[in-house]
């Protein structure tokens, strides 16, 4: 049973904004009943004007599971604060049951038994029953779409991109920033962004060569809504060149560029905004550090790092919202803006019960068209699994466990890699594996499986540079994924410490020999990031792999000894 | 064991060595600076120094410096093998005094950029510009 009191809508009165902490927590009531479709939408609506926001969708058109991470960690100022806190702890932050529908939302523990009671989540049916009862209330409320949409499933690389560029143009958004979307390449996604029906913004999207706002992309767009002017300031993810292939867009510069940013709000302010929001794919520690920097900004529609808060966090006069990823949560913002500022805010993360909301039949219909041509591909069942494969996590999870054995096995490997990415659904106990769930984790436009030599020392390199981008204390060094998951080594991070010196004791499994700098291992991985990486594509090792075990067990993974945390 | 005293002064001189590197490469900035400021100390503030946080690229590395009413900027890429990036100066009818340029960088490091005022006085910036091998974000 879904219990109501999990889905009480957080609101903040106009005091808030002078700086009151706490909004009052999520869940509070206790009155055990079955939630109903009614119960999520419940929202007192607020003020003059609603924002919609979805984000990271990563190709999902159909309900999934999706598990929450349990080692999240933050580093620095961030360290032991949300979304850096996970499990019991949340639950406790926010006065949420644990074994409640919201505890299945937002964290860990009992995923699989409570995948069970609760069902899947998403689906862009669902999604779109959400929004159109939104739109019930406030006709003109503004859809905003954080970005990492046009990637991620089968049917999204086969189409390169075009089944979700169908399905959001079917929602009607009124905005759209970018992360994976480059992945595409340039062209593919000059082609599309040239003919949206919506705004494609981000202040930080630069032409390479002049180091000049790219043409394309405008970095904000006004609305008139709710007898206010509301501007929308886009922020793509600021390091696509880095953690992507740069070969795939070389048109394009990025970076966080937060003085442009500021120069924006200004901008913006002096044309006359009321309210000024921006939609980030910056991931959650950056936006919050971009808040204090910034001055002027009235909401951050923060996502890329995948994380979702049921209150708004502020920072000094700014709501950064954070809305999950998925497809698994809709937010609902509703804004008191007036005399030119706003005067409060509410807001809802709904979480996207597969089987509590009805489906839009009109978007089922459009998904089901999507997903005609590749049914059978889709469909086909590989394997069957006794372990609850999930991703999310900072070292490893059970779905890239599997595929560090499949490379291991499959290549015939020593050690190996692969990607920190945080996309990708959950299977629980007793799941068939079909192919469509192996595209799920893996489906990328850059996907050959690599099998190369690599020196111990090397090997070390990589590792701790991986690691600064995740647990360098300043965020504004952070790229917002997870370490690279090993196979076949263990290691000892030392998160506190200074790049160089955070990883030690390296050691081959098969073995339990030390990892020697001088000698050399044969590797293999995927997702590499150089132009030209040979190797079969990662979702064949991975099925070829499966096929060959029929059932899929993952032993638990203690090869990572993590300190500082 | 024994060591000659050649050796044994090779041992030093290697232990020196590895304590010594940085702080030559040290040296070679605060010459310059030394030289640029004649040694007069250096304000916070009057000087912007916008770099990105991570190079997306360390070969060309976009970087620019602006200081209302300087006469000369220097900028200083502290962890290259020669530091000397660039010392732009600005005539009495220069509109602005900014410039920006590309600069490659061979590895993480500090970029530094000094301007000299119009009252003689001498401003500082900086900002560490991270050169990495890549990862995968969310």
């Amino acid at each position: 049973m879904i219990s109501r009191r999990d889905f009480l809508q957080v609101s903040m009165a106009a005091s808030a904004l002078v700086g009151a902490s706490g909004f009052g927590n999520w869940a509070r009531l206790a009155a055990q009943q079955a939630l109903t479709q009614d119960q999520l939408l419940e929202f007192e609506t607020f003020g003059n004007i609603s924002l919609i926001h979805v984000t990271d969708i990563h190709g999902q058109l159909k309900p999934i599971f999706f598990r929450e991470p349990e080692i999240n960690l933050g580093v620095g100022a961030n360290q032991g604060f949300v979304p850096h806190i996970t499990g019991a702890e949340f639950r406790k932050a926010y006065g949420i049951a644990d074994g409640s529908a919201s505890a299945y939302a937002l964290t860990h523990d009992d995923f699989s038994s409570l995948a069970k009671a609760y069902g899947r989540v998403g689906g862009m049916d669902r999604v779109a029953t959400v929004i159109n009862a939104i739109r019930a209330d406030r006709p003109d409320a503004l859809l905003l779409d954080g970005g990492d949409t046009w990637h991620g499933s089968y049917t999204c690389y086969h189409t390169a991109g075009q089944d979700m560029v169908n399905v959001m143009n079917a929602l009607k958004p009124d905005a759209m920033t970018f992360h994976w979307e480059f992945t595409l390449g340039s062209d593919r996604v000059n082609e599309i962004v040239e003919g949206l029906p919506y705004a494609a913004l981000g202040q930080n999207i630069f032409d390479a060569e002049w180091d000049e706002p790219a043409e394309l992309f405008k970095p904000y767009k006004f609305f008139e809504r709710g007898g206010a002017k509301i501007a929308v300031i886009g922020q793509a993810f600021p390091y696509m060149p880095i953690a992507n292939p740069n070969w795939m867009f070389p048109e394009y510069s990025f970076g966080i560029r937060d003085e442009n940013m500021q120069s924006m709000v200004d901008e913006v302010r002096s044309e006359g905004a009321d309210v000024v929001v921006v939609l980030s794919h910056n991931g959650f520690d950056v936006d919050k550090k971009m808040a204090g920097k910034v001055q002027g900004i009235d909401v951050i529609l923060s996502g890329h790092t995948h994380d979702a808060l049921p209150e708004p966090v502020l920072v000094g006069k700014t709501h950064i919202i954070a809305s999950g990823s998925n497809g698994k949560f809709v937010s609902r913002v509703d804004l008191d803006v007036r005399d030119g500022q706003m005067m409060g805010l509410r807001h809802k993360l709904i979480p996207i019960f597969s089987d509590v909301i009805a489906p839009d039949p009109a978007m089922t219909a459009l998904i089901k068209e999507q997903r005609a041509p590749y049914a059978a591909e889709l469909a086909e069942v590989i394997g069957r699994t006794d372990t609850l494969l999930y991703r999310r996590g900072n070292f490893n999870g059970t779905w890239d466990d599997l595929i560090c054995d499949a490379l291991i096995s499959e290549r015939e490997a020593d050690i190996a890699m692969s990607p920190g990415v945080r996309w990708g659904p959950s299977l629980v106990p007793g799941d068939d594996i079909t192919r469509e769930d192996i595209w799920n984790v893996t489906s990328m436009t850059y996907g050959q499986a690599y099998r190369t030599e690599m020196t111990g020392e090397f090997i070390k390199v990589i590792l701790e540079d991986v690691a600064d981008n995740i647990f360098n204390p300043d965020p504004y060094y952070q790229q917002g994924g997870d370490m690279v998951r090993i196979g076949g080594m263990g290691y000892r991070i030392d998160i506190n410490r200074p790049q160089g010196e955070r990883i030690s004791d390296m050691t081959l499994l098969r073995t339990g020999e030390a990892i020697d700098p001088a000698k050399s291992y044969v590797v293999a991985g995927w997702a590499s990031v150089n132009e030209g990486t040979e190797g079969p594509m990662i979702w064949d090792v991975v099925e070829s792999h499966v096929r060959k075990l029929g059932t899929v067990t993952v032993n638990p993974n203690n090869s990572v000894n993590v300190v500082g945390a | 064991m024994e060591f000659t005293r050649r050796e044994t002064l090779g041992l030093a001189l290697g232990a020196a060595a590895l304590t010594v590197l940085p702080f030559r490469a040290n040296a070679a900035v605060e010459d310059a600076i030394a030289e640029f400021t004649g040694g007069a100390e250096m304000a916070e503030g009057g000087i912007t120094l916008t770099a990105p946080e991570i190079a997306e690229n360390g070969n060309t590395v976009p970087i620019e410096v602006s200081a209302p009413g300087a006469t000369a900027i220097m900028v200083l890429a502290t962890g290259n093998p020669v530091p000397g990036v660039a010392t732009f100066n600005f005539g009495p009818l220069a509109a602005s005094q900014a410039a920006s340029t590309r600069i490659r960088l061979a590895e993480t490091q500090d970029v530094v950029a000094i301007a000299r005022l119009a009252d003689g006085s001498f401003a500082k910036a900086s900002a560490t510009v991270k050169v990495t091998i890549g990862g995968c974000g969310g």
